[in-house]
């Protein structure tokens, strides 16, 4: 990633607050810069305050406190219409008593394009997404994915440098969903337009960003690509929000050379990478990925600490194993092994000796 | 797979078709057996009424028919007339023929004690007959031929062309006199249709009035109703449930109560003309007149039908998803744009709704008129009343109340044709 400095900054949330009620903060104090051409995810559970920030860009809700810029340039004082920024909404929000076509002909219109000017452009967003044959339909006459397709050639028909997106494919079965994501973000690079997507599903959010907010109760907990979100969570929050994650609790013994060294609550000692545990002594919940525990002795480190686990339920998902054990009084510890050829399927009530490198194994807040 | 050239059959072998048939007359019947009150009630509350009054409209027998209220019998009277009519053209002057029969026929309406009858029948096209009959008739055993010149000595008004016309029409107990007259129209001495003298005419002129006050009220009714439906429509629950108590609260008044305070309110010497005295806007002599007058009739049923028009639009816009009007403000729509092209559009099956609801309501009103509209405030259905009650012509009354109907018909077909039925929404 480069190094994002505020003069190469395109939209920028500065110190922004939102209070709907005046007694709760709904966004609290969010910095965040974006660079042109990024695709950037908010992802966080319900009521995080996802949608009051692709709000408050948008211009339906005013910031609290703070200031928001668009290219440099403050827009709270600004009305929507003035922003320029395509939006997708998630129930799609297409006119329903009008054409596909006259849908996409509105923007122009407000905008005072003229007639054969439109119809080239209409034509050339309907036919970016694949949807050139049905311009003379009501939305009513379109399937969900029709329907999404159109609103999203609708939000880029007038050819805005920023495109917000409110979980725009939450409607659609999984299937659908995967070949719209991949078509949202081929769009969105081929054209060069700055996204902002809102979305429940962090798949979605890992396969479709340059980079993803991390939202929790009105605050980003992380703002990072993709892999390092998930390789490198900054809390635990963000540990169990994103992917599948098993935690072990305990105490830091001592902090050296870059490894933290961490008595379990039944008392055996494993190492760890610090991320945010500064002293001995501290509470912390020790974090590790299902897919990064080793069993097979030969491939850990000589001397590396391991901890004894016993094998509660073996399930065989086709393209992965995935293994529920008992260690280190936790029984939902979760062990993934690819089904390779040569790979071991663990059978219940087996005992195993099973470790990890110190780098995979984050001790987080507790 | 199944063979499509044999026919299906259930699993015990029986035709499909039919066994489908058998079931599904079944559900019918005790559908229809469950819908038959209502269809009772109707027939006999609504479909029977009407099609009385539009026979009542075409029909009359007063001159034609007398039936003893003892008795019962029937017996037709002025036949001697009726065929006189008959044998000579409209336009014909009466001959000594003609009036043998009218005193023919005198002789029976007498010996009937129907002379008020027949009377009473000619004196609604030509007012200061009824008196002409029972008088002749008193004396009609006296007269003597030649029979016109002693019936002349009578009364001169007898050789009146446009009386022998009005009896002419008379005679059939089937006429379109009634719809002519309901539109200021008569037949003249020779049986063309002419308008009525200038002084005669107002049923077309309080067509037009209620039709265009009509019009007025709705349009005002609209004016009113369509920002606090989208208030109600975009409010918090909290606060919308108040206000649809407020717009619904006329509805759990009695007409009568709400007639009255406006009349209270708005009367010369009511509240809000003292008020505008009492701050010095208005003189004492320089009263507003908003009550028993055209602006009485407006404001009163303008209150009164408001909810008709707020809870179509309510019931519509509350089904507009807000993030049409973001989605057409994000797409670069001015407020007012976004309104004008995206969210109106959208609330025209509503608008249709309450305004084809109001106006028909309006058309047809009666009671508040007749309270505080005053001379100038009247309706057309007042008029029907005042036929009904006052002068017993409902012939007149049913041909009026027929127009009406056809003009609401109308209107319902002219809707149809240019929104579709299927686009109201009511509620
Ligand atoms: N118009 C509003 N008035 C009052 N409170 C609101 C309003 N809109 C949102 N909130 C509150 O603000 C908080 C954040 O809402 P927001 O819609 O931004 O969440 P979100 O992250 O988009 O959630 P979701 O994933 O469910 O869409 C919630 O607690 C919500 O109740
Ligand atoms: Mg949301």
């Amino acid at each position: 990633m480069t190094t994002r400095t505020s003069n190469d900054a395109f939209v920028e949330f500065e110190r922004v607050q939102k209070s709907y009620d005046g007694e709760t903060l709904v966004v609290k104090d969010l910095n965040l810069t974006m660079p042109k051409g990024e695709f950037l995810t908010m992802l966080g559970p319900s009521g995080s305050g996802k949608t009051t920030c692709l709000m408050m860009l948008a211009g339906f809700e005013t910031a609290t406190h703070g200031e928001i810029k668009l290219d440099g340039r403050p827009i709270n004082n600004i009305p929507p219409h003035k922003r320029g920024i395509g939006m997708v909404f998630q129930n799609y929000a297409l006119f329903p008593h009008m054409t596909i076509a006259e849908n996409l002909s509105f923007p122009l219109e407000v905008r005072n394009i003229g007639k054969s000017d439109r119809e080239a452009k209409i034509k050339r967003a309907l036919d970016m997404v694949e949807m050139g044959a049905f311009g003379g339909r009501r939305p009513a006459q379109l399937s969900g994915g029709q329907q999404q397709r159109v609103a999203l050639a609708r939000a880029l028909v007038f050819e805005p440098e920023l495109v917000l997106m409110d979980e725009p494919l939450g409607a659609l079965d999984k299937q659908l969903r995967e070949k719209m994501q991949f078509e949202i973000t081929r769009l969105a690079h081929d054209l060069g337009i700055t996204v902002v997507y809102v979305t429940h599903d962090q798949t979605e959010a890992l396969t479709m960003s340059d980079r993803v907010a991390v939202f929790n109760d009105g605050v980003i907990q992380q703002l990072a690509p993709p892999d390092e979100l998930y390789e490198q969570p900054a809390n635990s929050f963000v540990a169990q929000f994103i992917g599948e994650n098993n935690t072990l609790e305990g105490e830091v013994q001592e902090i050296r050379d870059g490894i933290a060294v961490v008595r379990l609550d039944d008392g055996e000692l494993i190492d760890c990478k610090p991320v945010n545990v500064s002293r001995p002594g501290e509470r912390t919940r020790v974090s590790i990925r299902p897919e990064r525990v080793e069993f097979n002795k030969s491939r850990l480190k000589a001397g590396a600490h391991t901890l004894k686990a016993e094998v509660m339920e073996f399930i065989y998902m086709g393209d992965i194993f995935r293994t529920r054990v008992r260690v280190a009084g936790n029984d939902e510890f979760i062990i993934k092994t690819r089904n390779a050829p040569d790979q071991v399927r663990l059978e219940p009530g087996a005992q195993i000796e099973i470790g990890w490198l110190p780098e995979d194994c984050r001790a987080l807040d507790a | 797979m199944t063979d499509i050239a044999q026919p299906l059959t259930t699993a015990d072998g029986k035709p499909l078709k039919g066994a489908l048939l058998r079931a599904q007359a079944r559900a019918r019947r005790r559908a229809f057996l469950l819908v038959l009150p209502l269809l009772a009630f109707i027939l006999i509350t609504f479909v029977f009424p009407i099609g009385q009054m539009l026979y009542r409209s075409v029909y009359n027998d007063g001159f034609t028919w007398h039936e003893d209220v003892t008795s019962g019998d029937r017996t037709p009277i002025m036949t001697n007339l009726a065929t006189w009519f008959e044998a000579n053209p409209p336009g014909t002057e009466p001959d000594e023929a003609a009036f043998a029969a009218l005193a023919a026929d005198l002789v029976t309406l007498r010996d009937l004690k129907a002379p008020g009858q027949a009377g009473t029948r000619i004196n609604y096209e030509l007012s200061g007959s009824r008196s002409m009959f029972t008088k002749a008739a008193r004396s009609a055993k006296k007269l003597e031929p030649p029979y016109k010149e002693a019936i002349l000595e009578l009364d001169k008004d007898w050789g009146n062309p446009e009386l022998w016309q009005a009896m002419r029409g008379a005679s059939s107990s089937y006429t379109t006199n009634f719809y002519l007259a309901a539109i200021d129209r008569e037949r003249d001495a020779s049986g063309s249709v002419t308008m009525v003298p200038e002084n005669r005419q107002v049923y077309v002129k309080l067509f037009t009035r209620t039709l265009s006050l009509s019009l007025l009220i709705t349009f005002l009714t609209f004016i009113l109703a369509y920002p606090i439906a989208h208030l109600l429509a975009t409010l918090p629950l909290r606060h919308s449930n108040l206000l649809m108590i407020l717009v619904l609260l006329p509805f759990w008044t009695s007409l009568l109560v709400r007639t009255t305070s406006w009349m209270v309110l708005l009367q010369s010497q009511g509240v809000l003309n003292d008020t505008l005295v009492g701050l010095g806007i208005l003189g004492d002599d320089g009263r507003l007149q908003l009550m028993y007058n055209r602006a009485g009739t407006v404001i009163s049923m303008t209150h009164i039908l408001l909810p008709f028009m707020v809870l179509p639009l309510y019931s519509v816009m509350r089904m507009i998803n807000p993030s049409y009007v973001r989605a057409a403000r994000s797409l670069g729509a001015t407020s007012w744009t976004a309104f004008r092209r995206i969210y109106f559009p959208q609330t025209v099956p509503g608008i249709g709704a309450g305004a084809l609801l109001v106006f028909i309501l309006a058309v047809g009103y009666y009671i508040t008129p007749a309270l505080v509209g005053g001379a100038d405030g009247q309706l057309i259905s007042n008029l029907i009343a005042f036929h009904m009650q006052k002068s017993l012509n409902w012939s007149l009354a049913a041909a009026l109340a027929a127009l009406l109907l056809a003009g609401v018909l109308l209107l319902y077909w002219l809707y149809d044709r240019l929104i579709g039925i299927d686009n109201l929404k009511l509620g």
